[in-house]
């Protein structure tokens, strides 16, 4: 079998090997102060933990191993054994022995070797010495009133349960038999009855979906919860009904009310696995009427029976108590507080220094400037406490690659590289769709059929790769496969067709395949003729945007398509970069800045006539603020204009302004409805003083540049026709 | 794997080796379907099955319901260890000796 890394175990893994650590680091706690009950407690709990967890992957050695050790922990909680350093020893030499267990077993699912195996049986024997020199008298750990209901219950032990998995569960990477397994740890399977009336006949049957169901009588002295818990991993898979050793008939009753099977089909069920006596299937009929469906679901039995002095709720408390030392949990909607409270902060900061700035005591500019550092560095760790790495992300398509490819007949590999990339929550949650889109398509339609690739003189197996990186306050995301490549002459002759490319230009490359994110552009006919590549692409293109990113597309015929997305990493500050013009304010995104300069007015007059400069030999068209936003010049064009030089991919334009105000921290508020049909404006802020400030959207200021000239603003380099610019067609 | 042998008097003779889990049975349905007939008893012979788990388990026992459903009966002719140990887990092993049941 293939080495199982499906996700799920390498939690486990992962998992585990935290709890070794933490087991570790309690023993050396005890080895100081062995009166120490709750660490005697969290070790107990990691072990536990850890046997339980295996059981469900089926990792039978780690099951077998830990359970001894468990046991000999249980009695250290109870007090019937005493810690001293030689048990310490034996416990620290334990858990490194789990801890290769689970090196060998289940990460490389392997079994150990001989040394290994020696190893564990000395150790094995060792915790055996500990367990028959333990007094046995009941009276040192079992309180009187504990035994007699261990006595009630030693009447009966026997629980009923059924299992009804749903389809998906071999998909998420879980086997029914495992649990199986696990609840034979848990106690003893009397009988078990398996159904599959849920199955279709074999031609229609799906064999990677499973039907299965279990009926199993099941004797244990284990609590409801802990049995119930085995069935945690699968909650969301599976219909789990536990009927306690003590459920009434009428619970029963309400059971076969539950079960998909058909009335009778379900009693036989119930009888064959021996829960129900075939008499008493009739006082369960007569108790149908009056007991409709009481909620038996998972609910606790009436009276849970504890056998042992520890009761179950507070063994999950402590549970979650470990967890929470590493992690705490905290309401989406308290950290987006927290973000808008420190949005205000830098706002009324900022507002503080201006102050400031217009005050002569050196003190105060000094004060201000230490709290506006420290405001920046919670703006900074609030921000950061949204940020989880893309990685998750990006494993989950491993499964997607693997069943597609599998559909198709293709042999594809999906590599990942920088994963631990990080970038907003918000922003992950919503980049997973057009991932999941893009993916598709690249093993769909990117990358061809082995056939076709070795006739083509490429490796049988396809490549597709996933790639995350931080750039210039963004983060970009890259699709790559080893394909076909896209169609360059089809595209052309289709964008012409649709009069999305004038006749007589001749777009770069890359114009000609974003042509591809078009609305409309991927029309039946287009389908065929690009083998389907383009099919609501454009709708890829659309959700991008709306996180205020970008997308665009490189290929090699032959060689393979590059899609690189652009996100920025969060949705609530930028750093911007503070002009004025006239009397109103515009923030420029500061990544998107590349330089500024002076306009004298020499040049302003020739740069007026002719709607571009020379900058260090290249041409850079110009954009009057005044005109484009019709803002009435104050000072009759005797003041000095500024140049804010602002690049999107590879295009430049240069931005006319009056005055350059510097960097400032931008918190974004969007613009309200009545606003939305307002194109270039990627939100506003509120300044210091209390004024509006709109934000620039520069990549869309020059897509409508672009659209409104009826030329590409392309390249700097590109010969005059792309510098139409002028101010004729602007205003 | 599977090797299907079509007996002469009208029975299929079907041999699976190496894994029967998750992994396989997309691929052994494919290869198992086309020789169901309606006409024969069905001899399927586990003997040389290293790995089998619940999905493995849920495929022969789609086999055996297509056999019996055109009046035919499915045998199991050889089961490895693993097979006998996964059968037992569920408690299907008397289905496939083949004993009436609920299935």
């Amino acid at each position: 079998m293939d080495i199982n890394l499906d996700s799920a175990l390498q939690t486990y893994i992962v998992e585990a090997r935290d709890l070794l650590h933490q087991m570790e680091e309690a023993l050396l706690v005890l080895e100081n102060d062995p009166n120490d009950s709750d660490t005697v407690d969290s070790l107990f709990r990691g072990a536990h933990t850890i046997k339980g967890s295996a059981g469900l992957f089926g990792l039978t050695p780690i099951v077998s191993f830990t359970h001894g050790v468990e046991d000999l922990l249980d009695r250290v909680r109870d007090a019937t054994l005493n810690i001293d350093s030689a048990l310490i020893a034996l416990l620290l030499a334990c858990t490194d022995h789990i801890c290769e267990l689970v090196d060998v077993v289940a990460e490389r699912s392997a079994s150990l070797d001989a040394q290994a195996v020696q190893r564990e049986n000395a150790l094995r024997e060792r915790l055996m010495t500990y367990q028959v020199s333990t007094p046995t008298s009941p009276d040192t750990w079992v309180r009187q009133s504990v035994i007699d209901d261990s006595a009630v219950r030693a009447a009966n032990l026997d629980w009923h349960i059924s299992l009804r998995f749903g389809e998906q569960v071999y998909r998420n990477g879980m086997d029914p038999f495992s649990f199986l397994r696990y609840l034979n740890t848990l106690g003893e399977i009397l009988h078990i009855v398996t159904t599959t009336t849920a199955m279709p006949a074999l031609p229609e049957m799906d064999p990677e979906s499973c039907y299965l169901g279990f009926d199993i009588r099941f004797r244990s002295a284990q609590t409801f919860e802990t049995i119930n818990e085995a069935f945690d991993f699968v909650r969301d898979d599976c219909a789990v009904h536990i009927l306690s050793p003590r459920a009434s008939l009428s619970e029963f009753a309400a059971l076969l009310g539950q079960l998909p099977e058909s009335r009778d089909h379900a009693e036989r069920l119930l009888v064959e696995s021996g829960s129900l006596l075939p008499g008493e299937l009739d006082s369960v009929q007569s108790q149908l009427p009056t007991q409709p469906s009481p909620s038996t679901d998972l609910e606790l039995p009436a009276d849970p029976v504890q056998l042992r002095g520890d009761s179950a709720p507070q063994a999950t408390a402590r549970e979650q108590k470990s967890r929470e030392s590493r992690y705490v949990r905290v309401h989406a909607d308290k950290l987006e507080e927290l973000i808008n409270l420190v949005g205000e902060l830098v706002i009324a900061g900022a507002g503080a220094k201006l102050l400031a700035s217009y005050n002569p005591e050196s003190e105060l500019r000094d004060a201000t400037a230490a709290v506006a550092e420290l405001v920046e560095k919670t703006l900074d760790c609030a921000l950061r406490m949204r940020m989880v790495p893309i990685g998750d992300t990006f494993s989950r398509f491993q499964r997607v690659v693997r069943d597609v490819s599998k559909e198709l007949g293709k042999d594809i590999e999906l590599e990942i590289s920088g994963g631990e990339t990080e970038l907003d929550k918000t922003v992950v949650e919503r980049i997973g769709d057009p991932l999941m889109h893009l993916i598709r398509n690249a093993l769909d339609h990117g990358i061809e059929a082995p056939a076709v690739r070795q006739a083509n003189g490429k490796q049988a197996r396809g490549r597709l790769r996933l790639n995350a990186f931080h750039d210039a306050g963004n983060i970009v995301v890259e699709i790559i496969d080893d394909g076909r490549g896209l169609d360059r002459e089809r595209i052309l002759e289709k964008g012409r067709e649709r009069n999305l490319v004038p006749a007589g230009a001749t777009p770069s490359d890359s114009d000609i395949y974003n042509l591809i994110f078009e609305p409309g552009f991927s029309t039946a006919e287009a389908v065929t003729n690009l083998s389907g590549r383009g099919v609501g692409m454009d709708v890829v293109k659309r959700n991008i945007t709306a996180l205020r990113g970008s997308i665009d597309l490189d290929s090699r015929s032959g060689e393979g398509t590059t899609v690189r997305i652009r996100l920025p990493l969060t949705l609530a500050i930028i750093d911007g970069f503070l002009v004025g013009v006239g009397e109103a304010f515009y923030v420029i995104p500061l990544e998107r800045v590349q330089e500024c300069m002076e306009l004298t007015s020499a040049a302003n007059d020739a740069a007026r006539r002719c709607g571009y400069i020379d900058l260090r030999g290249e041409v850079l068209p110009l954009l009057f603020m005044h005109d484009y936003f019709s803002i009435e010049e104050a000072g009759a064009g005797s003041r000095r204009q500024n140049v804010v030089v602002v690049h999107h991919l590879s295009k430049k334009i240069g931005l006319v302004v009056d005055e350059l105000m510097g960097e400032y921290q931008t918190v974004i508020k969007p613009l309200g409805k009545l606003f939305g049909a307002l194109h270039g404006f990627g939100g506003s802020s509120i300044l210091g003083n209390g004024a509006i400030a709109l934000i620039l959207d520069i990549p869309a200021l020059l897509t409508r540049l672009s659209e409104d000239s009826r030329a590409c603003v392309s390249k700097s380099t590109t010969t005059s026709e792309s510098l139409s610019v002028s101010q004729g067609q602007r205003s | 794997m599977a090797i299907v042998n079509q007996c002469p008097e009208g029975g299929v003779n079907w041999v699976i080796d190496g894994e029967l889990t998750i992994y396989t049975v997309a691929e052994l349905k494919a290869e198992l379907l086309p020789s169901l007939a309606p006409n024969g008893d069905v001899e399927v012979d586990l003997a040389l099955v290293n790995e089998i788990d619940s999905a493995g388990v849920q495929l022969l026992l789609a086999l055996r319901q297509a056999v019996t459903a055109c009046g035919n009966a499915l045998h199991m002719k050889g089961a490895s260890p693993a097979v006998r140990d996964a059968l037992q887990l569920c408690n299907l092993a008397h289905v496939f000796d083949g004993h009436a049941s609920l299935i």
